[in-house]
Formats: C-alpha cells, structure tokens, sequence
C-alpha cells in the first residue's frame, strides 16, 4: 500500500532532484509587449505607473506644505507658485495621479475583500474606475483654472 | 534568484498588510484634509495653519506620514523586483534593482524625516 509522503520539514529532503527543479523554476514575468491588453489589465497597469510618479512627487509634495505651512508669505508664495502655468498643470498632473491611484485603490481594496471579483464585475469595476476618474480629472481642473 | 521575497517586514503577508492598512490611513487624512479645506468658510493662511495644528490632527498628520512612507516603500520595492531582475536585464539586473532600491529607500527616509518635522512642527 502506497502512503502519502508525511507532510512535515523532512519530506523536503527526500525530494527527488525533479522535483526540486520544478519548485526552484519560478514563475517568470510576462513580457508586456507580447501580452493582451483588456480594461482590466489597463487600469492595473496605471495604477502601478501613478504609484511610482507619485512616489517621485513625494518630495515636491513636502516641499510645497512646507512652505505653505511655514508663514503668511510662504503661505502666499505658495499661491504664487501655483498660479503660474506650468507647476499649475505639474500640480494638475499630479492630482489627476494621486485621484487615480486612489479611485483605483479603492477598487482593490473592495476586490481585496471580496467584492467585484468576477470577470464580469470586474470589467464594471474597471470602468466606473475610469469613468470616476475623468470626472474628478475634470472637476480638479476646474477648480484649479 | 530571490530568497527573500519580502520588503519590510519577514513574511509577504505582512507587506501587503502593510500596504492595506497604511492605504486606509492614506484615504482617511486625504478625505480629513479636504473636508477641512471644503469648510473653511474662507482659505487662508491662519485657516490653513490651524487646521494643522491640534495636537490630535499633529499625531494623525505624523502617522500618515509613517503610513506614506511604508506604503511607498513597500510599492517602489514591489514594482522595481517585478521589473529590475535578471530576467528582464540580463546579468546585471540584480545589480541595478539593489541600487535603484537603496536610491528609493533614502528618497523614502528623507522624506519620512522631512515630513515628520513639517506636520509634528505644525503646532
Ligand atoms: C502619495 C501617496 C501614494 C503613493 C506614493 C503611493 C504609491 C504606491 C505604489 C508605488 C504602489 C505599488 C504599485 C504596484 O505594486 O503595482 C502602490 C500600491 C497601492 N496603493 Fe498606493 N500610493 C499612494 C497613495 C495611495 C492611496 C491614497 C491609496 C488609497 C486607496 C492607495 C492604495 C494603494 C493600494 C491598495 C495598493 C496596492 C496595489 C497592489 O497590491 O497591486 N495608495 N501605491
């Protein structure tokens, strides 16, 4: 009668070599070119993307608090700073990322417990994502102009 | 080859814990913070600096700066071992992502020491 291997640390050391090999050749990325690109696969993509810019923005983010924080003339220099075209479409870029990273994080964290996990819904998801997120990429530069 | 698949803390599990509960912090002073700012009657510096500057809302900035700086680290070291390895660079590919990742890990602590003297100095 044939028993099952014991399912403790030393059945590891009886492991034949193939077996090894095949525990030792891990899974290896996709390559992104080669790859399908549904809604889906879209909307993970840039929230990875606006998390990385975010994360190369945190500095500039301090920068400008603490200057806004620091005084009335810091606090208007700020302003100043902002009113002017470009840092006003920097600031703009960078709300529409952090708007983004944050709808699409919402998403994952309700997907993280449980909801929305069909194909189906997760297609929904992944375009109310978008949607919501042209809304509030509109609604910042409103304010913003 | 990667032995140990973690960032921060000794298990995955604890990372993505990590990135989950300091994303819920994230939200939490974003959405304060902007609700604060929707009810200023009007926005002005005194305003703005005030709404800094209980200690309550210095404990709550301090912590979302902690939160950021996990949540960031956590994110950058995920993203730059999916993308920087030697299957992607060839032989040098281990090399790259570990100095990438020290250059993350010292933009990170900057900004958790900048930012934990911005908003703890905000009284
Ligand atoms: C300036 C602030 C932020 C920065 C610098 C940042 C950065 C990052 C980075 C680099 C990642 C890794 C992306 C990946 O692995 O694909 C990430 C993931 C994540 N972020 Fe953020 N983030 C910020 C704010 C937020 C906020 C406010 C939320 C709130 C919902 C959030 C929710 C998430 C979630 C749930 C993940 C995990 C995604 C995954 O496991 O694939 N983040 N973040």
């Amino acid at each position: 009668m044939s028993r099952k291997p014991p399912a403790n640390i030393l059945s590891l050391a009886s492991q034949t070599a193939a077996q090894r090999k095949v525990k030792t050749a891990r899974p290896v990325n996709l390559n992104l070119f080669s790859i399908k690109w549904p809604v889906t696969a879209l909307v993970s993509i840039t929230h990875r993307i606006s998390g990385v810019l975010l994360f190369l923005a945190m500095p500039l983010l301090l920068y400008v608090f603490e200057m806004s924080l620091s005084s009335e003339a810091g606090f208007r220099q700020a302003g100043a700073m902002l009113a002017s075209p470009m840092p006003r479409l920097l600031c703009w870029l960078l709300a529409v990322a952090l708007l983004y990273h944050l709808i699409a994080g919402c998403r994952h964290l309700l997907m993280d417990i449980g909801f929305g996990e069909t194909w189906r819904a997760g297609k929904a998801g992944a375009r109310a994502v978008i949607v919501l997120s042209a809304l509030t990429a509109v609604l910042a530069g409103i304010w913003l102009w | 080859m990667v032995t140990n698949a973690t960032s921060l803390g000794r298990s995955g599990l604890f990372d993505w814990l990590v990135q989950r509960f300091s994303a819920l912090v994230l939200l939490a002073w974003i959405a304060w913070v902007c609700i604060g700012v929707i009810a200023m009657p009007e926005f002005g510096y005194p305003q703005w600096r005030a709404l800094f500057a209980a200690t309550p809302m210095q404990i709550f900035s301090l912590i979302t700066v902690l939160s950021l700086c996990a949540h960031a680290w956590v994110g950058v070291w995920t993203v730059t071992t999916d993308y920087l390895n030697e299957a992607h660079l060839g032989r040098t590919g281990t090399a790259i992502r570990l100095c990438t990742q020290a250059a993350c890990l010292l933009l990170t602590l900057t900004c958790l020491l900048w930012g934990a003297r911005i908003f703890w100095g905000s009284g």
